[in-house]
């Protein structure tokens, strides 16, 4: 029986030192001659869409950047591993991508997933760039960089928009006092438009409770004679906002940010009442730039799939990460540390002219500072404001 | 101008919690019990006019109609299956299980129609009237329920006051067990008591998501607690009081939006609420109803 067991003993003791031996072995191979990107985002889930479009646009643009001969001659090696927009399951992800070899992480997809992988980044001093978790929780260790704005930056960016492009001299805004997407928003906006060329001519407010009557807010605005009424608000009340402003016979321009995107789907909502709203958004699909008509084209191809906002943010993200890497002068027999120090450092110096913003710029915080793009929508799909 | 303009909204809106308020007084004043769940049948109202009319595609009044009959059918329901059984008991289980109906209609529409915002339309045609060069706009909806709020009221007092139903109504709200050596069938009383108060519903159902055209699962209930509120603060048990105090909430509410602060509109009501409760227990026409021994 005693002999049994040291047998037993020594075949584990010699099968762990050989599994150890063969983990060495695949990460010399991999981690020596690539740059290896590992991506985390929901591929399977209520969020799939989400996940799946980063994906693809991903691979898209690490398969364009191989094919044009890699990051300063070194080839990208590119994995996925599905989080289901989970934060324990992005955490797994985490670790199984890190395991395979993984030195420069391009996501989570989702804020609350992102969220939970930021303590490891941490830890690992890995470097993380987010395509599109937009919150301001996925800031909090100061060691991740987004592609898309923050959730209150939305609302610099309209001020910024509005202001710079002149679309309004007097503005009046709508918010849900109760939702903190909306209030954030509005805060910034309100603090950014005093620098700008516009006067925010009335300021109203509604709660979760009483969000079916805007006819209030809506009269207050036209007496203050708003000839753009800013909305950072989710698209069902601005459906109902949108209805009731017809009834009243008032027709100023509508501007909202991301929580409009979803406008022309609710049911039974007329949408020729949405011709002519402005919205905030980084990517338009049909926008006719050259950089952009060449993604959607060569995306369609690939998936037969026209990319969404997601899609862009992700394929932006890739091309961030050449950025750094060569600005840097990063090499890929760096270890996880000091890419991430190295990246970091670079972060800050670049700026990227990318689908969903030119010239891109980070701050120390990670927060992405680039000039916002609008789309507006026209015969009811969204077309480029410019 | 802008003024008189608000102060149309609020009669417009307060003649909807005053459609919504007669149910609740009516069946408080007779049935002595809170039908909290009144609110979610004008959501019911709501689904079964928008499913009749965009999935099904029938004419409007049709939908109206079926509305009604099946708001009705459902109030009778409720009451036969969830109140009447515990006539007896204390009135604390009644509100109880009148809250678990409230939350079991919320829940079954949220299975049926999902979590996703319908939008209704309007099926009141009358066109906007215009005055004084285009600076006041009435909506249409604010042209048929103001009147339509009012015949509704005259109607009731009317049928309470005269016909043999509700003068049994009046007994049955004064003394249950005297209305029942008198003759009176109290079940059947209490149960017309709930078939009107559910045909109100659908009625203000029209009204209300016709001018609010917005429908979700928990439509009914934030107009559902404002119209108790204003019938509690014309008195509750009140006809003429549910009325008034209708309005008048509806008054207060666009008029604290539109000059105090449109972010403390609600907290202004229900202040409103404390202080009238403070001063006048019974509500404004509420009738101080003394005890004998």
């Amino acid at each position: 029986m005693k002999k049994l067991k040291k047998v037993v003993s020594l075949l584990v003791v010699t099968s762990m030192a050989v599994a150890s031996l063969a983990a060495c072995g695949t990460k010399a191979s991999s981690g020596g001659d690539k740059f290896f990107i590992g991506g985390i985002g929901p591929v399977t889930g209520g969020a799939a869409i989400y996940g799946q479009s980063v994906k693809n646009a991903a691979e898209l643009a690490v398969q364009e950047i191989n094919d044009a001969g890699g990051i300063n001659g070194v080839k990208i090696e590119f994995a996925f591993e599905d989080d289901e927009a989970d934060g324990e399951k992005a955490v797994n992800a985490y670790n199984t991508l890190k395991d395979k070899g993984m030195k420069i992480l391009m996501g989570t997809v989702t804020s609350g997933a992102c969220a939970s992988v930021i303590d490891k980044t941490k830890s690992d001093n890995m470097f993380q760039l987010t395509p599109s978790a937009s919150s301001k929780d996925v800031l909090a260790l100061g060691n991740v960089f987004q592609v898309c704005f923050s959730d209150p930056n939305q609302g610099i960016a309209s001020a910024d928009y509005i202001g710079s492009k002149g679309v309004a001299s007097k503005v009046a805004v709508i918010y849900d006092s109760s939702d903190i997407y909306s209030s954030g928003i509005y805060e910034k906006f309100k603090a950014e438009a005093a620098g700008q060329n516009f006067e925010i001519v009335a300021a109203e407010a509604f709660t979760a409770d009483s969000k079916t009557d805007f006819s209030v807010q809506l009269q207050k605005a036209k007496d203050a004679g708003a000839e753009l009424v800013f909305l950072p608000i989710y698209y069902n009340e601005a459906a109902l906002i949108l209805t009731q402003a017809a009834a009243l016979d008032y027709k100023p321009i509508f501007f909202g940010c991301d929580g409009l995107d979803g406008i022309l789907t609710v049911e039974n909502f007329d949408t020729t009442l949405a011709e002519g709203v402005m919205l905030l958004t980084p990517f338009a699909a049909d926008a006719t730039d050259e950089k952009t008509a060449a993604f959607v084209k060569a995306y369609k191809e690939k998936y037969s799939d026209t990319p969404n906002q997601f899609a862009a943010d992700a394929y932006d993200a890739i091309y961030i990460i050449k950025a750094a890497i060569e600005k840097s002068g990063a090499k890929p027999s760096m270890s996880v540390s000091e890419l991430g120090d190295a990246l970091r450092g670079a972060m800050t110096q670049i700026t990227v002219d990318g689908l969903t913003g030119a010239g891109m710029t980070w701050s120390e915080t990670g927060e992405v500072n680039k000039a916002p793009r609008a789309v507006v929508i026209k015969d009811g799909s969204y077309v480029s404001a410019e | 101008m802008s003024f008189i303009s608000y102060l149309i909204k609020g009669i417009s809106l307060g003649s909807v919690y005053s459609i919504i308020a007669l149910g609740y007084t009516m069946v408080y004043g007779i049935a002595k019990m809170l039908n909290f769940a009144h609110g979610d049948v004008i959501m019911v109202g709501g689904y079964v006019i928008f499913t009749v009319m965009s999935m099904i595609g029938l004419n409007p009044f049709v939908a109206v109609l079926l509305s009604i009959i099946l708001c009705t059918l459902l109030g009778i329901t409720i009451e036969r299956v969830a109140y009447k059984p515990l006539r007896s008991a204390s009135s604390l289980a009644v509100l109880i299980t009148a809250i678990g109906v409230s939350y079991l209609l919320q829940n079954l529409a949220l299975l049926i129609f999902g979590a996703d915002t319908k939008s209704f339309t309007s099926i009141i045609a009358v066109p906007a009237l215009k005055l004084a060069d285009g600076r006041l706009t009435i909506s249409g909806e604010t042209l048929v329920t103001i009147p339509l709020c009012i015949l509704i009221m005259v109607l009731l007092t009317v049928f309470v006051k005269r016909s043999k139903t509700g003068r049994s109504m009046q007994a049955v709200s004064e003394d249950k067990a005297a209305a029942v050596l008198m003759g009176i069938n109290v079940n059947k009383t209490i149960a017309i008591t709930f078939a009107i108060g559910s045909s109100l519903a659908a009625v203000a159902s029209v009204l209300m998501f016709s001018a609010y055209p917005s429908l979700t699962s928990t439509s009914g209930s934030m107009p559902g607690i404002k119209a108790f509120v204003a019938a509690v603060f014309g008195g509750i048990g009140s006809i003429p009081g549910a009325m008034l105090g209708g309005i008048l909430l509806g008054v207060i509410e666009i008029l604290g939006r539109a000059y105090i602060s449109s972010q403390l509109a609600d907290a202004i009501v229900f202040l409103i609420l404390i202080i009238v409760l403070l001063v006048k227990p019974t509500g404004i026409l509420g009738k101080k109803i003394q005890e004998k021994v």
